[in-house]
């Protein structure tokens, strides 16, 4: 018998994975918004995005119906838990992905439409990382029922978790513009981009000094023999990109800040799943209890491993097709 | 912030807000997607430039009305969990998949090719643009046709079990291939192309009264009329169809759109033109009925029995009075659209198409139609459904979220202040847009620049665009 949920939790894991660097990049050019003041200048980090920002966010839409399907009960209990933060940051995403659009289309309302853009995209970031932090920190259930309070999501932690967000989203859009810019937003950017790298490193540290201290059984996980020596590659690591990082905007290289940027997350977010697995309601419900009938996740399966390939490979496409810089003065895409 | 309602009100509340919201955008969407395929089609079998610049003219529409759909049914998708966690629960098993797919197979269809379609001319060869467009087109109905069988399923469920109080889905083409479903998704379906019909038809009708008589604007104005007298009587085929449909399945329902109260045993029902349904008397007040057009209508022939809504308890009633009016200002509508096509036929016959003032007038004015159609429907159909959110399975009260009036009270006060703000705007855009019109793009304009300065277009089919728009202007002359 195949495990299905294993095989669901693989998917939805690497669909939220991928929204995080894909979205995080362009919510992060929202958030480096104020620090370029020109219109045209801000065109550009726009043009930078226009063409895929929709696409991005669509993995998260295929992350949220990949638990409604195969795991409901996380659906229902996450989501009735994380109401008013899920709530709102949808309504952030939403003045986000309008002044997007319209934007481009005003002529005297444009400086209200970079306010909606910086805003949306800022408390979406600090909304995305208050979810985070409330979910590591637990969701109370009974008898697959949200048993908490309305406000359970609003600790110091979770707070600490959504500025973490805004500073890594922030991160991942300056080295995105790093690559797709030059001339003078390149060089800001590029001057921007060591503190920012360090700025993740510090918040990363203390989240994870943070995490197994307040939660014993996350301590338990990292620090008994003999998982100590198969996870200790994962700090060591981030050590050495963040390294890298800095010596690569340092020698002016374009991709590779973005590149290592990515290793960080991808290594923040292992962490991540290494302290909570098999919990997917944490503390105490694994992914097993919380599966939808076989039946269900086998049917969504089907569609799910006949589609992703196509999806994945245009969206490979469609970067490739919008490849190359842009500059101020191009004409863009609207 | 609880409005003195409860949290299962608000929640109906805030549901039917966003959803109504959310519809008429995937319905513009829908409708100009396949619309946008035939012009771009056309375009390359003819090389008529019109076709291309009305193509650059809708597409405009289309982004907007798309960006807004994607948005708002980002908020739906969440609702399930939020605000309807106990549905997700017990019935997720079914929904979820369900909604997986429509996500998986459309959505991304859709988002994907979307960027070629809208950023992508002069990047890649007219007929790779031109499949774009077409899996855009395809994308919008496979998005269609998972939601319509998610939301046929609850109204006509079947192929599942119940377990330990969930919804345990047991044989999948007999849950997508509900009762429901076929007529359902037609019946969508071509709502959705009339909404764009209606709205193409209307913006030509704005620019005729205007003084307005090129190409651009008659081409437009008689292609959506042609669409509207195809797909006006096809309409009501199909919904008369989808009522016997749901006589049979759901009962109740139908009575209440009729305010149908006591069976007629070995008698005629006759059809209320008006009247007042009362939930608490049990009656029809100030009706006003036409003798054997009910049974007529509902069973086909002159004496056929229709349950009365008396046969069903109380608590399994619908709301009547609602449905009986959110369906006669659907079928009024239908009606409208069929007089106006109709009148454009006439009116071609005698080449006064595009003279006409009164029927350009009358075009202009049914250009919201499609979406009051389409809104009332969907009023009738839902608000049929209750007390149900499954039918005769799950009751709208138990699929609540253990939330509290005053969360959902002031996520309903925000959502109401965002979406008129926002979709506000949007659909200012719009009008703004369909209020400029279609222009002749190959002509020196700036704002399409981007067409002609995309580096990798050949010079040569720019002047080739030229030399035939020459002509047109050429033959408008004549």
């Amino acid at each position: 018998m195949i495990d299905l949920s294993l095989i669901w939790i693989v998917i939805i894991g690497i669909g939220v994975l991928i929204y995080v660097i894909l979205d995080g990049f362009d919510l992060g050019i929202g958030i480096l918004f104020p620090f370029i003041k020109g219109s045209n200048e801000r065109d550009v980090l726009m043009n930078t995005v226009a063409p895929v920002w929709d696409g991005n966010e669509t993995w998260m839409v295929l992350g949220g119906a990949g638990l409604f399907a195969a795991f409901p009960l996380v659906y229902s209990t996450v989501l009735s838990a994380l109401y008013m933060p899920i709530i709102l940051m949808v309504i952030a995403l939403i003045f986000r992905g309008v002044a997007f659009e319209f934007r481009f289309k005003a002529n005297r309302t444009k400086h209200l439409w970079d306010k909606a853009f910086i805003g949306g995209s800022i408390f979406a970031s600090f909304l995305q990382g208050i979810v985070l932090g409330a979910y590591i920190q637990g969701i109370k259930t009974l008898n697959g029922v949200y048993a908490g309070g309305q406000l359970d999501w609003l600790t110091p932690f979770s707070v600490f978790t959504g500025i973490g967000v805004v500073v890594l989203y922030a991160t991942l859009g300056c080295g995105w513009l790093i690559y797709k810019t030059d001339a003078e937003i390149q060089e800001k950017m590029f001057s921007m981009m060591p503190k920012l790298i360090i700025a993740v490193f510090i918040i990363f540290g203390l989240v994870s000094i943070y995490t197994p201290l307040s939660q014993p059984q996350i301590a338990e996980r990292w620090f008994s023999q003999p998982q100590l020596m198969y996870f200790s590659p994962v700090p060591v690591l981030v050590l050495i990109f963040t390294g890298m990082a800095l010596r690569a905007c340092k020698q002016k290289k374009e991709l590779s800040p973005f590149i290592y940027t990515l290793g960080l997350v991808f290594l923040a977010y292992t962490g991540f799943v290494i302290s909570l697995w098999p919990y997917i309601i944490p503390p105490s419900v694994t992914i097993w209890q919380a599966a939808a009938p076989a039946n269900s996740q086998l049917f969504a399966l089907i569609g799910a491993l006949l589609l992703i390939p196509i999806i994945l490979t245009y969206t490979i496409f469609s970067y490739w097709i919008f490849k190359g810089k842009v500059r101020v003065g191009d004409t863009g895409y609207h | 912030m609880t409005l003195g309602l409860t949290a299962l009100e608000l929640a109906r509340i805030q549901f039917a807000f966003t959803v109504s919201f959310h519809i008429i955008f995937p319905a513009i969407s829908i409708g100009l997607a396949s619309f946008l395929a035939v012009l771009e089609w056309r375009w390359l079998k003819t090389k008529n430039v019109v076709y291309q610049d009305l193509f650059k003219f809708w597409i405009k529409i289309f982004a907007i009305a798309f960006g807004m759909g994607v948005v708002s049914g980002v908020v739906m998708s969440y609702q399930f969990g939020t605000n309807w966690s106990e549905f997700s629960r017990i019935a997720g098993g079914v929904t979820g998949p369900l909604l997986a797919y429509e996500v998986l197979s459309a959505f991304f269809l859709e988002a994907g090719f979307l960027g070629i379609m809208l950023f992508g001319w002069g990047r890649v060869s007219p007929r790779a643009h031109f499949f774009a467009t077409l899996m855009v087109a395809i994308g919008t109905c496979i998005s269609m046709f998972w939601i319509l069988a998610s939301n046929s399923w609850m109204h006509t469920p079947q192929g599942f079990s119940i377990e330990n109080g969930i919804i345990i889905p047991q044989n999948w083409f007999e849950i997508v291939f509900n009762p429901s479903f076929p007529y359902r998704f037609i019946h969508m379906a071509i709502a959705a192309f009339l909404v764009a019909a209606l709205l193409v038809s209307a913006t030509a009708a704005w620019h005729l009264l205007k003084g307005r008589r090129d190409a651009l604007v008659k081409t437009s104005f008689s292609m959506a009329l042609w669409l509207i007298m195809v797909l006006a009587p096809l309409q009501i085929l199909v919904g008369d169809n989808h009522g016997l449909n749901t006589l049979h399945y759901q009962p109740a329902k139908l009575a209440a759109i009729e305010g149908h109260w006591e069976t007629n045993k070995n008698e005629a029902m006759p059809l209320y033109l008006f009247g007042v349904p009362d939930m608490q008397e049990e009656r029809t007040k100030y009706g006003v009925s036409i003798p054997y057009l009910g049974s007529l209508i509902m069973t086909h022939s002159l004496n056929g029995e229709v349950k009365g809504l008396k046969e069903f308890a109380p608590e399994d009633r619908p709301n009547s009075l609602i449905i009986f009016w959110s369906f006669r200002v659907m079928v009024g509508m239908g009606m409208l659209m069929l007089l106006l096509a109709v009148l454009g036929l006439w009116l071609r016959r005698s080449d006064r198409l595009y003279e006409s003032k009164w029927f350009q007038r009358f075009a202009l004015y049914m250009g919201p139609s499609g979406f009051i159609a389409l809104l009332a429907g969907w009023f009738t159909t839902e608000v049929g459904r209750q007390p149900w959110v499954v039918y005769n399975v799950l009751r709208t009260k138990d699929a609540l979220s253990p939330v509290s009036a005053s969360q959902v009270g002031i996520t309903l006060i925000i959502f109401v202040l965002v979406y008129f703000v926002v979709f506000g705007i949007g659909i200012y855009y719009m009008l703004k847009l369909m209020h400029k019109g279609p222009q002749f793009l190959s002509s020196h304009s700036e704002e399409h620049a981007d067409v002609d300065q995309t580096p990798m277009r050949p010079m040569s089919a720019v002047e080739e665009s030229l030399a035939k728009l020459e002509s047109i202007r050429e033959n408008r002359h004549d």
